[in-house]
């Protein structure tokens, strides 16, 4: 058992507030990401959590106890850095044992548990080697095996992908998935990159500024963003803004004006009416190429990856981004003409919050534990 | 509960616990000397001569100023000041070009030149003095007869020149030993780009070897002058401040003034002119290192 | 013969030519030291018989040892005083940094401008009145004392090359402050300590103004021992130079290994 919970959390450094009053609960063996532009406080939040900065105002609790107080050592967590972290005058063996070594553990038992952990990552044939000579991959398994060591109640990850290569890091993410069911333990992870975050959690947390944007699962954050920031932020290519001028609001949505006729979005429309100006958001990937369609632009850039194409349109002074079949015959300077499902669509009012939309998207009350629970046979311990 | 978490209060407590040692030490080691320099430099106070005491206002500083030995040994310090940091600075720098380049043995002739940085100062006044300068066993006065030139007497002819030479032989490995390590940061590519624009060897050293060094060169000024502004072994050693004064600096004098004479009051408040000397350069050079602390 | 090895070929000779004079002077010293009283006198010659009379009537003279044994207690017992008083202060400065800390280290500098001759008196009437004078328990103080700013700046700087990241994983993992410095700190500094070390070694081993001044006999260091050859009595330069080289060899060899470290934290870091 493990959970945690942030009450109102403020961090102020020398008068300048970097968390400003964030609430957060996290369920037992839950994965949450804590996700979010540079600077946007999400490695200071996860450093308070672990108890190496202090809090400025509000409560920590882990199992419901009030661990402001408690020092790092004491809070029973377990912390992967972004630079690992290493003791690099120790083996690997020792790395790992460190902190049974410090809490007194015999050294059988000791040895014991490394290797316990050791075979978890496969780290056997590594034990007697100095962190100077393994690899990144290897470094970034001897930093996680630390961790496992200390058998902690939360682990905490601090962008522990950043450091590795591509093919490396897609590696790793998938280990880490494994691990997080492995260990069936609760875990926070912090990392920029917002496919990290859509591939590995059960609730994202996004930050910016030092506050909450939204927290949610990742479908949730990918069909109901709950402002324009999130909605930027998650989905990749970006969603394409545009601005448009409000017809008309009903109870079957928002009426707004497009270049090629008006076009109805299936959001509650109250609070807006006819000539608001509101944003149209529109992901590149929900975005099809048709003769007929209401929007036109030039083709500036193409971008074949084979599978898909990302067209780089322009029209007027609106840019678009366009993820097409990878098949599509265009090449640049082409006028096309595009469309998109309005179901699909976003409005943003003015000061940036989503107008909700009026159906909930069938995937995102979906659990994924329990989806996890329903296909594997053995279900949660 | 236990103070581990960095409150600010906590934190300040576990400081003043862990620098409470080292700053309490160097508090005393400063202010009491510099306190009591101070009292003295006002009193009439010397050991030879127990009855006279009481307060002397600005007697002993009267007499100081008025003294020209004071100036003398003022105008000394100065000279022996820039002289050697002049030596030491021009002939490290072009040393440390010299012995960046690649040739034969550089490795054994780098470790050769920085040597003498690391001779005790009494060691080496006896080695130039008895050794190299002596008129009539020395080395120079050898080599003097074998090309035919008159004997140089040295420390009596030039006292002050030669006692610049011994502490410039000192302080020059030292500057070099500084300089050698910051050229080797140097960046190659750099270097390169320069000598793809066109750049002569002289061109590079002027606009892009001088210029890496300038932190470099400051900071050998500034860990020189603490050393050079109270230079004494060399001088104990060799002249004793002699032919007269020709070689006494300040350091000397006030020794003269407190171990010799025995007059503390006068020696006190010669120690204050000195330490208001020092702070002068002071001043200039702590500037210098908060620069350097920025990055 | 092309011209870039013709000017390699210059370039070595101008090297080693300025090596070799810059050398000498040790060189002829220690030379010198294998010869007799008679020879040292005689024109320079490398020429003779090398005798190690010099070095045997320095080492037999009892005197020599007690000096050469006050240099050891005093370099290295006020050394280790240092690094003991700054070790915990630099582990303060570099991990728990706050407003004050640079002001605290510039401050600890500015103590080095105050010169020795300034405070000569005061020094000289309290180790007098101390009981201190002339003794090594006096030099010792002293020494950690003027050497304690440099001690701690070095020390600094190597501290605070060590990644945060490092101690912080080692508070995660459960160490208190003292095992942290322990375990993590110093064995991975331990490099930077040694120079540390070493330099306060050097610089307590050469001190030549304390040690000329509050010391005659009994604690006595090399620097006294040897300046006491300057005496007219004392013109005998083949056991002069014997016990010169015995002086500096140790402080040499020591110089030449950490050289390269020594700059770095000498430098505070501004030269690399």
């Amino acid at each position: 058992m493990a959970t945690l919970h942030l009450n109102n959390i403020v961090k102020d450094f020398g008068g300048t507030q970097v968390i400003k009053g964030v609430d957060l609960e996290v369920k037992d063996r839950e994965f949450v990401v804590f996700v979010g532009p540079s600077g946007c406080g999400k490695s200071t939040l996860m450093r308070m959590i672990a108890g190496l900065e202090s809090t400025t105002s509000g409560e920590i609790a882990i199992d419901g106890e009030r661990v402001n107080e408690v020092g790092p050592a004491d809070r029973g967590l377990a912390m992967v850095f972004q630079s690992y972290a290493l003791y690099p005058h120790m083996s690997v063996e020792d790395n790992m044992g460190f902190s049974l070594r410090l809490a007194k553990v015999p050294k059988a038992e000791r040895r014991e548990k490394v290797l316990a952990a050791a075979r978890i990552l496969q780290l056997e044939p590594l034990l007697d080697r100095k962190p100077k000579a393994l690899s990144g991959g290897q470094r970034q398994r001897v930093a996680i095996g630390r961790a496992i060591v200390r058998n902690p109640s939360i682990f905490l990850f601090d962008e522990p992908l950043s450091n590795l290569d591509a093919a490396l890091r897609v590696q790793m993410r998938i280990e880490l998935a494994q691990l997080h069911e492995e260990l069936d333990a609760t875990m926070i992870y912090v990392t920029h990159d917002q496919i990290e975050a859509m591939t590995m959690a059960d609730k994202i947390v996004v930050l910016q500024d030092g506050v909450v944007e939204q927290i949610g699962s990742p479908m949730e954050l990918y069909h109901h963003p709950r402002n324009r920031f999130v909605a930027g932020f998650i989905g990749s290519p970006k969603m394409n803004f545009l601005e448009v001028e409000v017809r008309g609001a009903d109870a079957e949505g928002v009426e707004v004006a497009l270049p090629g006729g008006d076009c109805r979005v299936p959001v509650a429309g109250d609070g807006v009416s006819a000539g608001d100006v509101v944003t149209l958001g529109i992901r590149p990937e929900h975005l099809a190429l048709d003769e007929q369609g209401p929007l036109t632009g030039q083709i500036q850039v193409i971008e074949r990856l084979g599978g898909v194409t990302s067209l780089y349109l322009e029209h007027g002074d609106s840019e678009w981004i366009l993820v097409a079949d990878g098949d599509v015959a265009h090449r640049v300077r082409d006028h096309v003409r595009f469309t998109f499902d309005p179901a699909r669509a976003h409005l943003f009012t003015a000061d940036g919050l989503a107008l909700a939309h009026l159906e909930r998207h069938p995937l995102v009350d979906i659990d994924r534990k329990e989806n996890r629970a329903s296909s594997a046979s053995g279900g949660q311990r | 509960m236990r103070e581990r978490t960095s409150g600010r209060t906590v934190g300040g407590f576990r400081n003043l616990f862990l620098q409470g040692p080292a700053v309490t030490l160097l508090l005393l080691w400063m202010l009491v000397p510099l306190g009591m320099t101070i009292w003295f430099s006002f009193q009439r106070y010397n050991l030879m001569m127990p009855s006279v005491s009481g307060f002397a206002g600005w007697e002993n500083y009267y007499y100081l100023v008025t003294d020209p030995a004071l100036w003398t040994a003022m105008g000394n310090t100065l000279l022996l000041v820039g002289s050697v940091l002049a030596i030491s600075v021009i002939g490290g720098t072009l040393l440390a070009v010299l012995f960046q380049q690649e040739f034969f043995g550089r490795g054994i002739a780098r470790l050769l030149v920085i040597a003498p940085f690391f001779v005790m100062p009494t060691v080496s006044a006896l080695i130039w003095q008895n050794m190299m300068m002596h008129p009539v066993y020395g080395v120079f006065a050898w080599l003097s007869k074998l090309l035919g030139l008159p004997v140089i007497d040295w420390f009596s002819a030039m006292p002050l020149i030669s006692i610049i030479i011994i502490v410039a032989w000192h302080w020059m490995p030292f500057a070099l030993l500084i300089l050698l390590t910051a050229i080797q940061s140097l960046d190659d590519d750099q270097v390169e780009a320069a000598r793809m624009d066109g750049a002569g060897p002289l061109a590079i050293f002027w606009f892009i070897t001088l210029p890496h060094l300038k932190r470099a060169i400051s900071v050998v000024i500034m860990i020189e002058m603490i050393f050079l502004l109270t230079v004494f072994a060399e001088i104990f050693v060799t002249t004793s401040g002699g032919p007269g004064l020709a070689s006494t600096n300040l350091a000397y004098f006030i020794y003269i003034r407190a171990l010799l004479d025995f007059d503390v009051g006068a020696a006190s408040a010669g120690g204050v002119i000195a330490i208001i000397l020092a702070n002068i350069v002071a001043i200039f050079l702590v500037r210098t290192v908060a620069k350097n602390l920025e990055t | 013969m092309n011209p870039t090895t013709t000017k390699k070929l210059l370039l070595t000779l101008l090297a080693w030519g300025i090596a070799v004079i810059v050398f000498f002077p040790i060189f002829w010293m220690v030379v010198t030291g294998f010869k007799t009283e008679v020879q040292a006198i005689a024109p320079p010659t490398l020429i003779f018989d090398p005798t190690l009379a010099g070095y045997n009537t320095v080492i037999e003279r009892a005197d020599y040892l007690k000096f050469a044994l006050n240099s050891i207690v005093i370099a290295f017992g006020s050394t280790l005083l240092a690094l003991l008083v700054a070790i915990p202060a630099a582990y303060s400065m570099a991990f728990l940094p706050t407003k004050r800390t640079r002001g605290t280290l510039l401050w600890m500098l500015s103590t080095k401008m105050l010169p020795p001759v300034g405070v000569l008196m005061p020094i000289y009437l309290l180790s007098r009145d101390l009981g201190l004078l002339d003794t090594r328990t006096g030099l010792i103080i002293i020494y950690m004392l003027m050497n304690l700013p440099i001690v701690v700046w070095m020390l600094y700087t190597f501290f605070k090359d060590v990644p945060k990241d490092i101690l912080e994983a080692g508070r995660m993992d459960g160490a208190r402050t003292f095992q942290e410095v322990v375990y993590l700190l110093l064995p991975l500094t331990l490099p930077g300590i040694a120079s540390t070390g070493l330099l306060a070694v050097i610089l307590s081993w050469n001190e030549a103004f304390w040690s000329l001044n509050l010391t005659t006999s009994d604690a006595a260091p090399l620097t006294t021992f040897i300046a006491s050859f300057s005496s007219p009595e004392g013109l005998f330069w083949a056991k002069l130079s014997a016990a010169s080289t015995l002086a500096i060899a140790p402080i040499l060899i020591f110089g030449w290994m950490t050289q390269k470290q020594m700059v770095r934290g000498l430098t505070f870091g501004a030269v690399k």
